[in-house]
């Protein structure tokens, strides 16, 4: 192809992505659309299964049966995202082990959240509060980003986060109404997961290297603070409700802007984590890299078992 | 039948579906890929609801207020009668597969008896979990033979589980005083009764999947009776972490 023809066919692609067309994967789309996706999208498919681990680490603890058939239902939740985030990204032409190389290898980021630990049963609560809330505030304008595949993933992915944010946010409230000690245990918990939540969103937009070209793809469609700012009006009246207090002594409502006014987020922090130096990056790292190596030879059997069964088909067949 | 009696022989079932529920809650997030992960998660949530509906019952019969987790936390670990097979460990993924065939082909032919209980709430959770737990026989089956009948490796590696596992199917079919009684009462199943069909299943999908059935005639029992094995007290402490930390609490 030539330079202009593939300069047309840019300009046409663009021009169906501006009157909101989806983008199908056997359509022509620009090589650097394509990487941005699957990047993006296999970020946020590796992004469910690691969080998958520091809530699965309080299955076998929790506390009732109730709350151990719905958190496991929730991590079931949790894999089924993550199974069609990687069959949508798959379309793009990529593998799954290709995908799980790229995380293994520390290549593929995932969200920096789920490399703080759970040590408390509060924080089940607090994650599906305010995790899955600020999950759900990135999340929900994606519903309408350009690639299909993605768009339509990210439909179902938004309904369940929101069931588990309203369960997570019932489970502080029960602790809220409990003892002294329930209540000092959803503080604490909610102490420790404010500023982690807040990064969630990503570095001030100043700092932001991808948005101007995600807006345009509409795999943006606010910016990194507007986001955070839209988690932190909505959760600090949900945090009242509870009888908790946010650790933030620089937080007030702001008249004249009609938002929440709130203190430094420790940057520090931030990319020591996003770096790979959090309180538990190399746990979650070893488990995945233990689940995947530790299971190799149960694939390679289903693979050889399935071979041997059409095998045994086709000499039928003859 | 004597309620304390019929209280004891409901939890003889149930707490096997509690005890492997949690062995399998474990392995969430674990698994070898992410679908055999969704469908042991499925079978958990599906034995952790059976669970709930028989200790429900269970706490009814108990009375003064007591909850379903009153009875599935607050035992001590002689009071826990499942037996001794589902709380073996997640060795490797060969043992899950074989712990939960080696109980699902049991657990099926139990239920399938339970269905006719005169005991109306026994017969009604039976006939709501009869569904189910065709799946998991059909799920944990179709494993068996594709480790059997994968590799070199994995048939070594099954192989080994089932030979470690096959000591603690006898249990199954034994049956203690508040089984016989709720036999007699048309309550309770006859267990002895569903040894030939098990054996001649669990037979058939060994063979399939090019496995040997084990020819060791020595077996374990006392679960029961609620004497475990050593795993039993690491498994409960996990279980019971909250409710014996945090007492007469609300979650």
């Amino acid at each position: 192809m030539s330079e202009k023809e593939i300069k047309n066919l840019e300009e046409i692609f663009e021009a169906r992505i501006a009157r909101d067309e989806k983008i199908e994967p056997k359509d022509w789309m620009p090589e650097k659309y394509r990487q941005t996706h699957i990047r993006q999208i296999s970020q946020h498919a590796h992004s469910e299964i690691v969080g998958m681990l520091p809530e699965g680490n309080w299955i076998t603890r929790a506390p009732s049966l109730r709350r151990k058939a719905a958190l496991l239902a929730k991590v079931q939740d949790e894999a089924g995202h993550g199974l069609y985030l990687y069959a949508a990204c798959e379309t793009l032409g990529i593998s799954r082990e290709e995908l799980y190389e790229q995380l293994h290898s520390g290549k593929a980021k995932y969200s920096s959240i789920f490399n703080y630990p759970t040590v408390t049963w509060a924080d089940i609560g607090a994650i599906g509060w305010l995790v899955d809330g600020a999950a759900i505030i990135n999340q929900v304008p994606l519903c309408n980003t350009s690639f299909g595949p993605y768009a339509r993933a990210m439909v179902r992915v938004c309904k369940e986060e929101s069931f588990h944010q309203r369960q997570g946010y019932e489970i502080m409230l029960t602790l809220c109404k409990g003892t002294p000690e329930q209540k000092a245990m959803a503080q604490d918990a909610l102490n420790r997961w404010w500023w982690p939540s807040l990064m969630m969103f990503g570095p001030t937009d100043a700092e932001s290297t991808h948005t101007e070209q995600s807006m345009k793809w509409k795999l943006k469609r606010k910016t990194n603070d507007e986001l955070r700012q839209q988690f932190i009006d909505q959760t600090v009246p949900q945090a009242e409700i509870l009888g908790i207090t946010v650790p933030d002594p620089d937080l007030k409502w702001n008249e004249e802007t009609g938002h929440y006014d709130f203190g430094e987020i420790d940057w520090e922090e931030f990319w020591q984590v996003v770096k790979g130096h959090g309180p538990c990056n190399k746990e979650r790292m070893k488990a995945r890299v233990g689940a995947w190596e530790e299971g190799e030879w149960v694939r390679d059997a289903a693979m050889a078992h399935a071979k041997k069964q059409q095998e045994k088909k086709v000499a039928k067949a003859s | 039948m004597e309620q304390q009696h019929l209280y004891n022989y409901i939890l003889g079932i149930a707490d096997n579906n509690l005890i492997l529920g949690q062995r399998l809650g474990e392995l969430c997030g674990h698994g070898p890929n992410l679908e055999t992960d969704i469908a042991l998660t499925n079978i958990a949530l599906d034995l952790f609801g059976q669970v709930r509906s028989y200790y429900q019952y269970a706490a009814q019969i108990l009375g003064e207020g007591a909850t379903e987790d009153d009875v599935a936390f607050l035992r001590k670990e002689r009071e826990y009668r499942n037996v001794l097979l589902v709380e073996q460990p997640n060795t490797h993924f060969g043992y899950v597969i074989g712990r939960q065939f080696l109980f699902d082909v049991f657990h099926y032919l139990f239920i399938e008896q339970l269905q006719h209980s005169n005991d109306e709430t026994l017969s009604a959770i039976a006939k709501k979990a009869i569904k189910e737990v065709s799946y998991h026989k059909r799920f944990s089956g179709d494993w068996i033979k594709r480790l059997g009948d994968g590799t070199k490796e994995s048939q070594a590696k099954m192989q080994e589980a089932i030979d470690a596992l096959w000591p603690y199917t006898q249990e199954l079919f034994e049956m203690n005083a508040f089984e016989k009684e709720a036999l007699e009462n048309q309550v309770g199943v006859n267990l002895p009764e569903l040894k030939e069909a098990y054996d001649e299943q669990v037979g058939q999908v060994l063979q399939e999947a090019t496995l040997k059935i084990p020819e060791n005639p020595y077996f374990h029992k006392g679960g029961k009776e609620g004497i475990h094995t050593e795993h039993m007290g690491y498994l409960l402490s996990d279980l019971q972490y909250m409710q014996r930390t945090y007492p007469n609490m609300n979650w």
